[in-house]
């Protein structure tokens, strides 16, 4: 891992995907070291933005700063510079399914690094102690059930030990024990690696627990800043995401919907 | 009338930029074939998966158009009395026309399809992104070997294509029919001549592997991220490869008549 803790950043970013858009003036901070949750209904670009981050898509406006520097306007080969100091946990788990679980880990360490055979044996079960796992090296992937990909997809996304994690929808279709063993792992890893973590999530419970920044996408742009915070603000659909309030409207409009 | 131009502008714009965005793509891989590392292991898996698993569709299919060809040859020669000259008639049709383009036509639906299939899967389930945020080049170690794979595996695989119709052909003709199988070989030999007929062959065969290698790990790189994605990258494949590789024999023949 580098020696700093990077900073990230989006300032006036601008998305649209065709005709509809997705981003109009997206402007937020990720704080160094710090575990920040990304929130937003379905389809509000949360996974849009690890994606832009990652320089897997560009926006049409607006600046990406990875420790300074701007993925919007890298080239292919600076923004692979810029990758070796992330890792992405893919919602899904994206390993390579005709390899199994130590080739998937091992695959980077032999593309990128010099290391010896024997040294990449040992990194690869380094990692896979570190999420967990234990006897799982020689499974394909489809071996594997949702939430051991998760995690083998956790351990390679830590195996070039990355300064920033980026992790989307990490609690997705998981059950509640696995998905606070994901929750646990995370906060353990920022806690005693300092790494800075990006988050997607759904779970407003969980976001509570790990989070220390949320960054609440909405109409285009973001509200931010810590959870208690957010949650006692005046703006009502902000409140009304962090909270527990049911918002009586929608209850009424679905009664309605249901009665026709 | 207006709208009738609009749509016609629109269909060529978009034609135009695809066309661009496949040749971009073509240099790219081209640029991955020739830089290190050349990658020698994942060709020689990929010419296994291409070619060994083609061979039965492959030795079928030359059988039958040789025995196919035997049968009509002998019905039209016996006419003529001239029926020692089917193994000239058999050969001439396998070596400049029918073994390259059928074999390619057969590889752009058994193995083009499968590529673009496999390609397209990858893209649906993230692991092309996935090795992009390792900063590893996917055109590099997904695509490179899938295309320069199947122009290797094209010659060979028409060479089979032939053999095995001459066979045929002389199954039917000398030991059906009762041709002289002297005067078949014969004729064979005497009338298929190595730089007109076997070169311009071998020259078909390897433009058709380059068309199919291209049109198949582009239609399946580009692809929609989804099922519907995958389909019609693989549906696309079998259409624009087989309407290609028809459009380029008749160049190919035209051009190789011209400068013989």
């Amino acid at each position: 891992m580098s020696s700093h803790p990077t900073h990230i950043a989006l300032d006036g970013v601008a998305m649209a995907f065709g005709t509809r858009p997705v981003f109009r003036h997206l402007s937020c901070r990720f704080p160094p070291g710090a575990i920040s949750v990304i929130l937003g209904g379905s389809g509000s670009g949360k996974s849009t933005i690890l994606r832009m981050i990652g320089g897997l898509v560009r926006p049409q406006a607006g600046r990406i700063l990875v420790d300074g520097d701007d993925v919007t306007r890298c080239s292919k080969r600076q923004l692979y510079d810029v990758r070796r100091r992330l890792g992405m946990l893919f919602q899904g788990g994206a390993l390579l399914d005709s390899m199994t679980v130590f080739d998937n880990l091992a695959f980077p360490l032999r593309e990128r690094s010099r290391l010896d055979a024997a040294a990449i044996s040992r990194t690869v079960h380094e990692k896979l102690e570190a999420v967990g796992l234990h006897d799982v090296d020689r499974l394909l992937p489809r071996q594997l059930s949702g939430g051991m990909a998760k995690r083998v997809g956790l351990a390679r996304a830590l195996i070039g030990s990355p300064a920033v994690l980026l992790c989307d929808e990490p609690f997705s279709g998981l059950d509640p024990i696995s998905s606070r063993r994901i929750e646990a792992l995370l906060v353990r890893m920022n806690r005693t690696l300092g790494m800075t973590m990006l988050v997607v999530s759904h779970d407003v419970e969980s976001t509570r627990r790990m989070a220390d920044h949320v960054v609440l996408i909405e109409g285009g742009g973001a509200v931010e800043g810590p959870f208690a915070t957010l949650r006692d603000s005046g703006t009502p659909y902000v409140r009304t995401f962090l909270s527990d309030e049911v918002d009586e409207t929608l209850v009424d409009e679905a009664q309605q919907a249901l009665a026709r | 009338m207006t709208d009738a131009i609009r749509t016609l502008g629109f269909l060529a714009v978009r034609a135009a930029a695809d066309l661009g965005s496949a040749a971009a793509f073509f240099a790219d891989v081209a640029r991955c074939m020739v830089s290190p590392p050349l990658r020698l292991r994942s060709v020689i898996d990929e010419t296994w998966k291409l070619g060994v698993l083609s061979l039965i569709v492959i030795c079928v299919c030359g059988l039958t158009v040789g025995m196919v060809l035997g049968l009509q040859g002998y019905n039209t020669l016996v006419r003529f009395g001239a029926t020692e000259s089917l193994g000239a008639v058999v050969g001439l049709s396998l070596v400049r026309e029918l073994g390259p383009v059928l074999t390619a036509l057969l590889a752009t639906g058994r193995a083009g399809s499968a590529t673009a299939a496999e390609i397209g899967s990858m893209v649906a389930s993230e692991q092309l992104d996935g090795l992009r945020m390792m900063s590893i080049d996917p055109l590099d170690v997904v695509v490179m070997p899938k295309a320069v794979a199947m122009v290797l595996v094209m010659p060979l695989l028409s060479a089979l294509f032939i053999a095995c119709g001459v066979f045929g052909g002389w199954l039917v003709g000398v030991r059906l029919l009762g041709v002289d199988g002297g005067a078949y070989l014969t004729s064979l030999e005497t009338s298929v001549d190595f730089r007109d007929d076997v070169m311009s062959s071998l020259i078909k065969a390897v433009v058709f592997g380059v068309l199919v290698g291209w049109v198949a790990t582009y239609r399946g790189y580009t692809s929609a991220p989804n099922a519907a994605g995958v389909s019609a990258a693989t549906t696309s494949t079998v259409v624009v490869g087989s309407v290609a590789i028809l459009v380029f024999d008749y160049f190919i023949t035209a051009l190789w008549g011209v400068t013989s």
